[in-house]
């Protein structure tokens, strides 16, 4: 991995945000709906109307609105919520660090759990341990997150009262309290995603120890250890950090569906709720820092890739 | 093919999935005449009924048969899934082949621009899109073969990137072979093993996206019996009356566990390297 290498994908991570702003507001200023008109109610007059619109910047064309908007979110300033008056910007960030909290929680629980499940899954092909690992995997990766966030509301909310069954606690006001709070939309939001990559994992590795070479490394007699983790786990690792990498937008996307359910006031919760609003600057926002962390960490991902399988060159 | 499909059979989760896919195949073609009870009459006396020997699933918050709602169900979902992950397949391996093929720069531009399109969650593209085109079930397919595309194309180019760099692809270049016959030759064929056990799974995720936009008010718009909209709908009698959610969770659950299944015992079966 060169130093040319890496500042070329310094270089991306712009390109694919500029992408991704044009998407965002190609697709949000198609929404079929009239901003002066939700901002002011069905009953406002025309010419109050046409006011907002001159204000809001309405009638100019779509290009200039573009870059009005691009050049305000280069200084920072993400608009103002319609909804709530106040600055996008800040909102948004607080809503995010929350968010965050959820997501390194649930890849971190998904790690430990999913990487040695595939692999020992893998080296057991076919006995009992491999198919249980198989079936509950299955299950895991077959019921949707709304669904097991509101299976696991009954059970250890309503039902044997464990845990908090909705809203949020800051970890300063309340560690353990907070703590409580995180357990359930963690849990939801980790389940499929461990029954995914270990999966994965375990495929890939069968796959991988099928291969000539890994038969030459054990006909030269090595040892079994090495074998495992200098031949077939090097080879089946890269594909494997490909999807936790893809699941990382899986991740966020199950984020937002999560937090609409527990009442946690993260990035999705907020998305939904401008969704359902129409509020365009918080749409807009919310949308765009939510890709702009998922691009984040596939670039951590390719640099990943990178050290781990060096035939692999992007030049 | 046909020995593809023999070891699919032999295998027990390939006939597991089989089973289970044929049932819902079953479902979707004589739904309503398989139901015991009318899935939208209104009962309000039978309200949330537990299961019993009337209501098999029990009863829903405005006294209808959940059973019945969920076989007449799968007709609602489950053509709209397989069609969405088709749609966005096809699309999304053709743009990941060919970027494959091509190389360099192009392949450079075209993967930093779907990478830009996957910043954006498959949920999220999906609710930005359906909002954009209005809520409905059809919208809502739209929406999903789009948010599938980028994710196939990456896939397919990886896949197809190991497959460019194999000695026959280097023949056929020095054959002088036109660009698309090295294409949908030489390399299709070899990326599509992998490409057709990952379109497989991804009904599964088909099957979920389209009930959690339905579940998010998006998708299927009430009364239909979707299964995501039965579970939003109970979501507030939860306490009442958990079958109502439990019914549709498992429907759910089954027809995307009989995808993941198929699609593991497909990738056991096309992999002629396992041969024991």
């Amino acid at each position: 991995m060169s130093a040319a290498w890496f500042l070329r994908r310094c270089l991306f991570i712009g390109y694919t945000l500029l992408i991704v702003t044009l998407l965002v507001f190609g697709i949000t200023q198609a929404l079929p709906a009239d901003a002066a008109v939700m901002l002011l109610g069905e009953n406002a007059t025309p010419a109050a109307l046409a006011a907002v619109r001159l204000k809001l910047g309405l009638n100019d064309p779509l290009w200039l609105q573009y870059w009005h908007w691009l050049s305000g979110l280069l200084h920072g300033d993400f608009g103002i919520s319609m909804r709530t008056g106040q600055p996008v910007g800040p909102q948004m960030l607080l809503a995010l660090s929350r968010s965050l909290l959820l997501a390194g929680g649930a890849i971190a629980l998904t790690l430990l759990l999913a990487l040695p499940l595939g692999i020992s899954a893998a080296l057991r092909r076919g006995k009992a341990s491999d198919v249980i690992v198989g079936m509950v995997s299955y299950l895991g990766i077959s019921v949707p997150e709304f669904v097991t966030a509101t299976v696991l509301l009954i059970l250890l909310a309503d039902r044997l009262r464990w845990l908090p069954a909705t809203g949020y606690v800051p970890l300063a006001d309340s560690f353990s309290d907070g703590l409580r709070h995180l357990v359930l939309p963690v849990l939801t939001v980790s389940l499929i995603l461990v029954a995914h990559i270990s999966r994965m994992m375990r495929s890939e590795m069968i796959d991988v120890l099928h291969t000539d070479y890994v038969r030459a490394a054990r006909l030269k007699g090595l040892p079994e250890r090495v074998v495992l983790f200098r031949h077939a786990l090097r080879n089946a690792l890269p594909p494997v950090i490909t999807i936790v990498a893809l699941d990382v937008g899986y991740l966020l996307g199950g984020i937002i569906v999560v937090e609409e359910i527990f009442a946690l006031p993260g990035i999705g919760r907020q998305l939904i709720a401008a969704i359902e609003a129409r509020d365009l600057p918080a749409i807009q926002a919310g949308a765009l820092v939510i890709a702009a962390t998922y691009a984040v960490a596939n670039f951590l991902a390719d640099i990943a890739y990178a050290l781990i399988d060096r035939r692999i060159r992007y030049d | 093919m046909t020995e593809t499909l023999r070891r699919l059979v032999r295998s027990p989760q390939g006939a597991l999935a089989l089973l289970i896919l044929a049932a819902l195949a079953v479902l979707c073609v004589l739904g309503p005449s398989l139901a015991p009870l009318d899935p939208e009459k209104i009962n309000f006396l039978a309200r949330f009924k537990p299961p019993g020997a009337q209501f098999w699933l029990g009863a829903d918050q405005l006294g209808r048969d959940v059973l019945s709602r969920i076989l007449v169900g799968a007709r609602t979902t489950l053509p709209m899934a397989v069609l969405a992950t088709l749609t966005g397949t096809f699309s999304g391996a053709a743009i990941g082949t060919v970027s494959a093929y091509l190389g360099g720069r192009a392949d450079e531009i075209i993967m930093r621009t779907i990478d830009a399109v996957m910043a954006i969650p498959a949920l999220l593209l999906a609710l930005l899109i359906v909002n954009t085109l209005g809520k409905g079930s059809g919208n809502a397919m739209i929406a999903i073969a789009m948010a599938f595309a980028p994710g196939m194309a990456r896939i397919t180019r990886s896949v197809a990137l190991a497959v460019r760099q194999q000695d026959y692809v280097a023949a056929a270049l020095a054959r002088g072979e036109s660009g698309g016959w090295i294409v949908f030759r030489e390399m299709l064929p070899n990326v599509a093993a992998p490409i057709v056990v990952e379109t497989t799974i991804r009904v599964a995720f088909a099957v979920m996206l389209f009930a959690t936009l339905s579940f998010l008010g998006l998708g299927a718009q009430p009364p239909a019996p979707e299964w995501g909209l039965m579970i939003s709908e109970a979501r507030g009698f939860l306490h009442q009356a958990p079958w109502v959610i439990v019914g549709p969770g498992c429907a759910i659950a089954l027809t995307a566990i009989g995808f993941n299944l198929l699609g593991d015992g497909l990738r056991d079966a096309l992999n002629p390297r396992d041969e024991r």
